[in-house]
């Protein structure tokens, strides 16, 4: 079913988009939840379980310590309040990857509530401030994975059975819900992807959680509803689920706030459901109705006691926190002497993190930015992944720039020895001796494909040695040919002109 | 407090999983109706002044150290399953999506 | 006297005398089982292999003068709701007939750890639902008092078990009353300890907020040495109380002497009146005279809201255990049935199905009812207030512990009924439970002690001690004192006056 679609900037003419995001952190504690089970993402299936995380019938939780410790270090980096005293709950419903038929969640007493975090977005005059405002942050379990068998495409609609596998089950997760985000107007798109960068920014700052988004370590499910212009009232909301790159967050928010627009403008009304999106076709799709019969009968935990972080305990960790993200801009920007464009730049390409640990690991910042920028970034949008994901570190890129600055190979050359690390094959030295990728400084090896450029190009020669320097740019590019790019075009300079004058 | 009808009931079965029957149905209304009317003598007698109590033995904080602790193997995780493929608990279809 | 007549304290000190071994004393008990559990129905499962191998290796341990406690090798029953290794746990339900967990309840491996072989496993009111265990899905467990009654329950497995002398102790747990009203129409001693002093982990939750693991046994001094073995923190057990119990078997020995000078005993007001039965009345006065006579300064003390528990406790339970019981859903473990005439079901229809064929009426009665109580636009009529009665009670006990030491009743309002005359009449049923649910509600640890037999039918009466929260020891003073007293009286246990059962093979 194709939808319907209103142009972009036809929806802001009439509408006002209203945004809440929701967004599940997996947390990278050692064990999981409520129980002393190990996470591994590659695991085998159901290694990684024990009688609470398996349900088992007389099995019960306890609370890992180090969990509500993230979750509360995550509820002030977002400048949350600290609930003084709160309870875990149970949110009954029935689904076969949830083992115990209820998830053990917060309902209205969540650990961290009423805070914020300013969003920046590039604009045309200077970078421009948005301020989303946190509803909550609140504890909770995964659930497990289902691999869903026959039918035509592996998906969960027409299989005829499904497997699952509980290694995933009480992972701990936190998550965070937005209040609505008003008033961005057309921005909205952009504000979305960049609350949900920003925040995993700030998730690796903590560090947390791997807070990989390929991994499902960070969802991201994105509400969106449409008011008339100028109107106060909020919209009914679709929710699109786990939409798991910052490029799809933007273009879920962008393509819903175009259908529902486009329902709404045709006289018919938004149903309230949870919408799925496509990573392949862009689009999103319905799911499940949100009827007025879901009922998830939460009430407090009752084998777990209350959490009541003592204030001293509060304030320690806020000691831990590391510095805010937009502070921290400033100061790198300085330290690394960027424009304002070349800092935005970074910015926008969700690079800063990588390029502060690309100095860190001792390469120039004009080098490490010129890397990620360029380089990376364009592969890793051949790939279709997130840069942080494409599997080359920022001590990796600082290697490779040490080698180009040694001598040992020059800026093309290390193309290929991206290449190397992207194919596996090992750290960047190896892949230079492996793939015998070193600018040959050998002088004989070099004197002797000068002197075949010499003989094949006699008229060439004849002008250098007549005084015009300018003419072995024509000789260095046959001399690089015959060796293959593996020479160092200054001393094949230096040795032309030794011979010739 | 008024009686549950019948209507509700089958409501609440299907909330909570259950595959009652008409006969079934018919015998469990006026009954939770009676359990109903006997417990909604509590209704008015503790105000709003009061506390409501989730844990009899007031305690909080009991948090556990982030340490791996040895769990089941596999076999003993799947021991007790209807059916098992590729180290899996084999489910029938499911129907509707995720919460 | 045959050695399955003998308590437990008397076992242990036979085994440590080297009068006898635990192989011998778990045989004796398993052929008791063989020759009367036909009749009575207290087991659903016996470990004969089990039981004795485990007896041997006490018995190699007492050889090499290392016991591993007081009373190792002393057998012992445990009720079928505490998960087992190599023995089903089946919560009496078809449910989890044929469940092997793969695991051991804290309480399961504390005993192990005490060198107490288990014999087998006891019958139950499905998922201890129930205050007579005619709702366990494999067939009632009888009285040994009158075959045709019923044992109280839920745990009427194990109070017949032991009543029968079938075992010298038993584990129990109460959610409402589930070892006290057993152990009263039993003429046995049931605890319910302190909530929180006894680990709950691997027991099959009904309320979890109510539930607690105890003793069940046929003297008080028995009471005390098993919940010295079985309580303490248990870090698996996130509402479990720091510390151990101690001190409880000498409050036994020390109440056993007869003197209870000092203490105040609270008589609960609206613990009496319409609706009790006039022998069991009766006992329970003649027991607080007692108390007086041995030294105790007793009083009338109300408490207003006592009035309310059982519907506080009809709401709390129901919406507890509607959400543990979600998890048998036929995906994981347990039973799984397909619905007739669906040709591809869903996981959901499988799910209603066996819900609906694995779960008996009373089981289903009550996740309705919790359902619906915490539905939404419901909760606060119902299960929220329930949860603000229920500090309602907490402040009534703590206002009547201001005045007194411990609080009397009886424990159950009747003696055992026959088997079938409640069975489709919730609400008379759960009128049993009525002066047993306040402590659940609280938290506080009570025990029932024998009173004597009702004298318009013979059967037993129980009176139940409370106390206040972690005060457990002074259940055993008053226990043991009213025992021995009331023994004095009697010319011996008050079980030796059962009708001897027959013994078949
Ligand atoms: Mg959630
Ligand atoms: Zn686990």
């Amino acid at each position: 079913m194709t939808e319907t679609l209103m142009a972009f900037d036809d929806v802001l003419a009439s509408f006002d988009p209203a945004l809440g995001l929701e967004v599940h952190v997996e947390l990278n504690t050692n064990t999981k939840m409520f129980c002393g089970c190990g996470q591994d993402f590659g695991a085998e299936p159901n290694t990684l379980v024990c009688p609470t995380c398996l349900g088992l019938p007389g099995a019960m939780p306890v609370v890992n310590g180090k969990a509500v410790e993230s979750a509360i270090r995550i509820g002030l980096a977002l400048n949350c309040s600290i609930a003084e005293w709160c309870r875990f709950a149970r949110k009954n419903y029935f689904y076969p990857d949830m083992p115990k038929n209820f998830q053990t969640s917060q309902y209205d007493e969540p650990i961290a509530f009423e805070g914020w975090m300013d969003v920046t977005l590039p604009g045309d005059d200077g970078d421009e401030t948005f301020r989303v405002e946190i509803e909550r942050a609140h504890m909770e379990e995964d659930t497990g994975k289902s691999l869903h068998v026959g039918g035509a495409t592996g998906r969960i609609h027409g299989a005829d059975y499904s497997l699952v596998d509980y290694n995933r089950a009480g992972i701990p997760l936190i998550e965070i819900v937005t209040k609505p985000i008003r008033g961005a107007g057309e921005r909205a798109p952009e504000v979305a992807r960049a609350y949900v960068q920003q925040l995993r920014e700030l998730i690796v700052a903590l560090g947390v959680s791997e807070a990989r988004m390929d991994r499902g370590n960070l969802r991201a499910d994105v509400n969106l509803s449409l008011a008339p212009k100028g109107s106060d009232a909020l919209g009914t909301r679709s929710e699109t689920k786990n939409v798991n790159s910052f490029r799809s967050v933007e273009r879920a928010v962008r393509f819903e706030m175009q259908r529902h627009a486009a329902i709404l403008a045709a006289g018919g009304s938004i149903l309230q459901e949870t919408r799925h999106w496509h990573e392949d076709t862009g689009i999103t799709t319905s799911g499940r109705e949100k009827s007025d019969a879901e009922d998830y009968r939460y009430f407090p935990e009752p084998d777990l006691v209350p959490v009541a972080p003592s204030r001293e305990w509060v304030e320690e960790l806020r000691g831990t926190l590391p510095e805010n993200p937009t502070v921290k801009r400033a100061r790198l920007q300085a330290d690394w002497g960027f424009t304002d464009l070349e800092m935005r730049d970074t910015v926008a390409a969700g690079v800063v993190g990588l390029v502060e640990e690309t100095v860190v690991a001792g390469a120039a910042p004009q080098a490490a930015r010129k890397w990620w920028l360029s380089e990376l970034a364009r592969r890793a949008n051949d790939n279709g992944v997130e840069i942080s994901d494409l599997g080359v570190s920022p001590a990796q890129v600082a290697a490779v720039q040490a080698l180009v600055e040694a001598g040992t190979i020059n800026d093309k050359l290390a193309r290929q020895v991206f290449d190397g690390l992207l194919a596996g094959e090992g750290e960047p030295a190896e892949i230079v001796e492996k793939r015998g990728l070193a600018v040959v400084s050998d002088d004989g090896a070099l004197s002797a494909a000068i002197d075949t450029a010499i003989a094949a190009n006699p008229d060439v020669a004849d002008k250098i040695r007549d005084g015009k320097v300018a003419a072995a740019g024509a000789l260095i590019g046959a001399v690089m040919k015959e060796m293959r790019g593996q020479a160092d075009a200054g001393r094949v300079r230096e040795l032309i002109l030794e011979k010739l004058t | 407090m008024p009686a549950i009808s019948r209507e509700e009931v089958a409501h609440l079965a299907t909330l909570a999983r259950i595959d009652l029957d008409d006969t079934d149905l018919d015998h469990l209304a006026p009954q939770l109706s009676v359990i109903l009317e006997s417990v909604a003598s509590i209704s008015g007698v503790a105000g709003d002044d009061v506390p409501a109590t989730s844990h009899p033995i007031p305690m909080t904080n009991v948090f556990r150290e982030d340490v791996v602790t040895p769990g089941l193997t596999p076999e003993q995780a799947l021991s007790g399953a209807p059916e098992v493929e590729q180290q899996r608990f084999s489910v029938p279809r499911i129907l509707g999506d995720e919460q | 006297m045959s050695w399955v007549h003998k308590s437990a304290a008397e076992l242990a000190d036979a085994l440590a005398a080297g009068e006898v071994t635990s192989v011998e004393l778990t045989q004796a008990h398993l052929d008791r089982i063989a020759a009367v559990d036909g009749d009575v129905h207290a087991f659903l499962h016996i470990d004969a292999e089990g039981a004795l191998a485990a007896a041997a290796a006490s018995d190699a341990r007492r050889a090499a003068g290392t016991p591993a406690s007081g009373p190792d090798g002393v057998p012992i029953a445990v009720k079928d709701v505490l998960a087992t290794i190599g023995q089903p746990t089946t919560c009496g339900s078809k449910m989890l007939e044929g469940w092997h967990p793969p695991y051991d309840a804290t309480v399961v491996a504390k005993v192990r750890a005490a060198g107490m072989p288990i014999l087998g496993k006891t019958n139950m009111d499905e998922f201890a639902m129930g205050s007579s265990t005619e709702n366990s899905a494999y067939g009632p467990t009888r009285n040994p008092w009158d075959l045709d009654r019923i044992p109280g329950g839920s745990g009427g497995g194990s109070a017949a078990a032991v009543a029968a002398f079938e075992a010298p102790l038993a584990l129990g747990t109460d959610t409402g009353g589930s070892i006290r009203q057993p152990g009263a129409v039993t003429g046995t001693v049931g605890v319910k300890p302190t909530y929180g002093s006894v680990s709950r982990y691997g027991l099959v939750a009904l309320a979890n907020s109510l539930d607690q693991v105890g003793p069940v046994t046929r003297t008080v001094l028995d009471s005390a040495l098993l919940h010295e073995v079985i309580g303490g923190h248990d870090p698996l057990d996130s509402t479990s109380i720091p510390g151990a119990p101690a001190g409880l078997v000498d409050a036994a020995r020390q109440g056993a002497s007869g003197d209870l000078s000092g203490l105040k005993v609270g008589v609960i007001t609206e613990l009496a009146g319409d609706g009790w039965q006039d022998g069991v009345m009766t006992r329970v006065q003649e027991s607080v005279e007692l108390l007086e006579r041995l030294g105790a300064e007793v009083v009338e003390v109300s408490c207003p809201h006592f009035v309310h528990a059982m519907a506080a406790y009809y709401l709390i339970l129901p919406a507890e255990c509607s959400s543990n019981l979600a998890k048998f859903d036929a995906m994981r473990y347990g039973m799984r049935v397909l619905p007739d005439g669906v040709a591809s079901p869903s996981a959901e229809e499988v799910m209603k199905a066996t819900r609906d064929a694995g779960f008996g009426a009373e089981v289903k009665r009550r996740i309705i009812l919790g359902t619906y109580a915490l539905s939404s636009g419901y909760y606060d009529a119902f299960y929220g207030q329930a949860q603000k009665i229920r500090t309602l009670i907490i402040r009534d006990f703590d206002a009547a512990f201001e005045q007194v030491d411990v609080l009397v009743s009886p424990t159950a309002p009747t003696t055992a009924f026959p088997i079938g005359e409640k069975a489709d009449d919730p609400l008379a049923m759960y009128l049993n439970d009525l002066a047993t649910i306040p402590a659940n509600l609280a938290g506080v640890p009570g025990i029932s002690v024998p009173a004597g037999l009702a004298a318009e039918d013979g059967l037993p009466v129980g009176l139940q001690v409370l106390a206040p929260v972690k005060a457990d020891d002074r259940l055993y003073r008053v226990g043991a004192a009213i025992e021995a007293a009331l023994e004095k009286e009697w010319g011996g246990p008050l079980l030796a006056q059962a009708p001897a059962l027959e013994e078949t093979r």
